[in-house]
């Protein structure tokens, strides 16, 4: 048994994969951006952003199905939106009658709701595909380039680096237990209560080995040099072709707003 | 007796005690010349590791600890930190960086070298633990041993003049532990080994300490030490 948060990234050798990694970082931005920012019901916006999506994920050759079964782990968050099929005021639909009240739907507010649903999923189809196509140290090094707080990033890289490590110690302790959890004659003994004190105790004990294991790492920087200040190299400059490509994919994606905006 | 001043490590009175109360060390008394590469030996909680922490003032106690002829002492740390290579027990603490390029960088930047200086720095580092080709891996996915090589050359590229190792067979298979050994022998530093591995120190090390309860109770020829039995058992080693 071995947990990985290294799964989200697949490698591979396409476009999309070589693509510098600042690039897709700013364009996935400006994507999420540009999807939050188009009017509600826009369709034919919808329907464009959407082949930009596609052809994205086309690019990163990871199989266009890869990409829309990953997204679809985040429908259950469209349920979040669900209130305002009832609370937008327009032309009647359903009435829904439950007891003593009586929720109408809107057309609008069906419209708005389809909306968020849609716009919400193509906003993680990007996400995924940035996460699948590049590799976590060099997400990190483009968001050092565009200037989020070093010490932010130190964190990132050091959650990134030890969550594998931390689960793994979990994952042994839970053997551990597992493996002197016999049962007799077919019935295991001990009550609820002490069960949930043993479960507890070792979230207690994976808690106090974290701190431990922190002390021990801050210890390894500080023989190394480590002052306080978070220290890296200057990042080369982007080449004229990958500034064409973010240049030109943040054009297409202005130009679909201000035709959005046009129509709507 | 070797020339004070050009001593690689000098500790004199070395006393230590732990916040909880709990006394580590007991006037420790160890130099050592350039060049030279001695085990300290001892039981488990006979104060190896407290000791080595004091070699780049990550603990400080009473007494002195000199490094070449700077002072493990607040105002020379930096320095201290560059000069004394440690290599922790547990690889896993020791690389928190994303990738082993980065790791074996981190000193390196710290030191104010320019990136080019930095890169060769990696490389030869590397090179010298025979992992050139593990730079862009990722650290969680290394075998411990290949994690102990590259734990190595972290502190390398910092081409220190004392590399203090806590440990370094500890949870090695035989073929990862012959060769860290073959590669531990190929390099010039002056080392300080903490270790249980009682073979390993006739292989590498040709004078030896023996730490117990917070005190150097012998220090001699590795030879001499090693083969008096009496003197293992009374401070919980085994002849090999």
């Amino acid at each position: 048994m071995h947990f990985s948060p290294f799964h989200l990234y697949r490698a591979g050798d396409s476009v999309l994969h070589g693509l510098d990694p600042r690039v897709k970082l700013l364009l996935t931005l400006a994507f999420i951006l540009s999807v939050s920012l188009a009017p509600v019901g826009a369709w034919p916006i919808y329907v464009l952003l959407l082949a930009f999506a596609l052809s994205a994920s086309v690019a990163s050759e990871l199989g266009w199905s890869f990409v829309l079964r990953r997204a679809a782990l985040a429908l259950p968050f469209v349920l979040a939106a669900l209130p305002v099929l009832v609370t937008v005021k327009g032309d009647l639909l359903v009435s829904i009658r439950l007891g003593a009240w009586s929720l109408s739907v809107t057309a609008p507010g069906l419209e708005r709701f389809l909306s968020v649903a849609l716009k919400s999923w193509l906003s993680v189809q990007m996400a995924i595909l940035l996460t699948a196509t590049t590799p976590l140290p060099d997400l990190l090094l483009a968001m050092r380039a565009l200037r989020l707080p070093r010490l932010l990033i130190a964190v990132l890289s050091l959650m990134w680096r030890y969550l594998a490590v931390l689960v793994d110690e979990a994952l042994r302790m839970m053997r551990a237990r597992e493996a002197r959890s016999a049962s007799w004659q077919g019935r295991s003994g001990g009550s609820l209560l002490w069960r949930a004190r043993v479960t507890g105790g070792m979230a207690g004990t994976l808690f106090l080995r974290g701190y431990e294991r922190s002390e021990r790492i801050y210890n390894a920087m500080l023989a190394r040099g480590y002052d306080g200040s978070i220290r890296s190299f200057p990042l080369k400059p982007l080449s004229p072709a990958e500034r064409f490509i973010l240049i030109s994919a943040l054009l297409v994606l202005l130009a679909l707003l201000l035709v959005g905006y046009l129509l709507g | 007796m070797v020339n004070q001043e050009c001593l690689a490590v000098r500790i004199q009175g070395l006393n230590f005690a732990y916040p909880d109360g709990h006394v580590a060390l007991r006037g420790v008394d160890l130099s050592v010349a350039p060049g030279e590469r001695v085990a300290i030996v001892g039981p488990n909680g006979a104060g190896k590791s407290t000791l080595m922490l004091h070699l780049n003032g990550i603990l400080r106690g009473e007494g002195t600890v000199y490094v070449g002829d700077l002072e493990v002492a607040e105002p020379n740390l930096k320095k201290v930190r560059a000069a004394v290579g440690m290599v922790f027990q547990n690889p896993d603490d020791q690389l928190f960086s994303p990738t082993v390029f980065e790791d074996v960088a981190y000193g390196p930047i710290y030191m104010g070298l320019s990136e080019v200086e930095v890169g060769q720095r990696v490389m030869q580092a590397l090179q010298q633990m025979h992992a050139e080709e593990y730079a862009p891996r990722v650290s969680h996915h290394l075998s411990i041993g290949e994690k102990k090589r590259i734990a190595i050359a972290t502190v390398l590229a910092m081409e220190p003049s004392v590399l203090v190792l806590d440990e370094p067979s500890a949870g090695l298979d035989p073929r990862s532990r012959r060769t860290l050994i073959q590669l531990l022998d190929g390099l010039a530093p002056t080392m300080l080994i903490s270790t249980h591995d009682l073979r390993l120190v006739k292989e590498l090390c040709p004078r030896t300490a023996i730490l117990d309860e917070g005190r150097v109770e012998a220090d001699g020829p590795t030879f001499t030490l090693l083969t008096d039995e009496d003197l293992l058992e009374a401070h919980g080693l085994e002849a090999v």
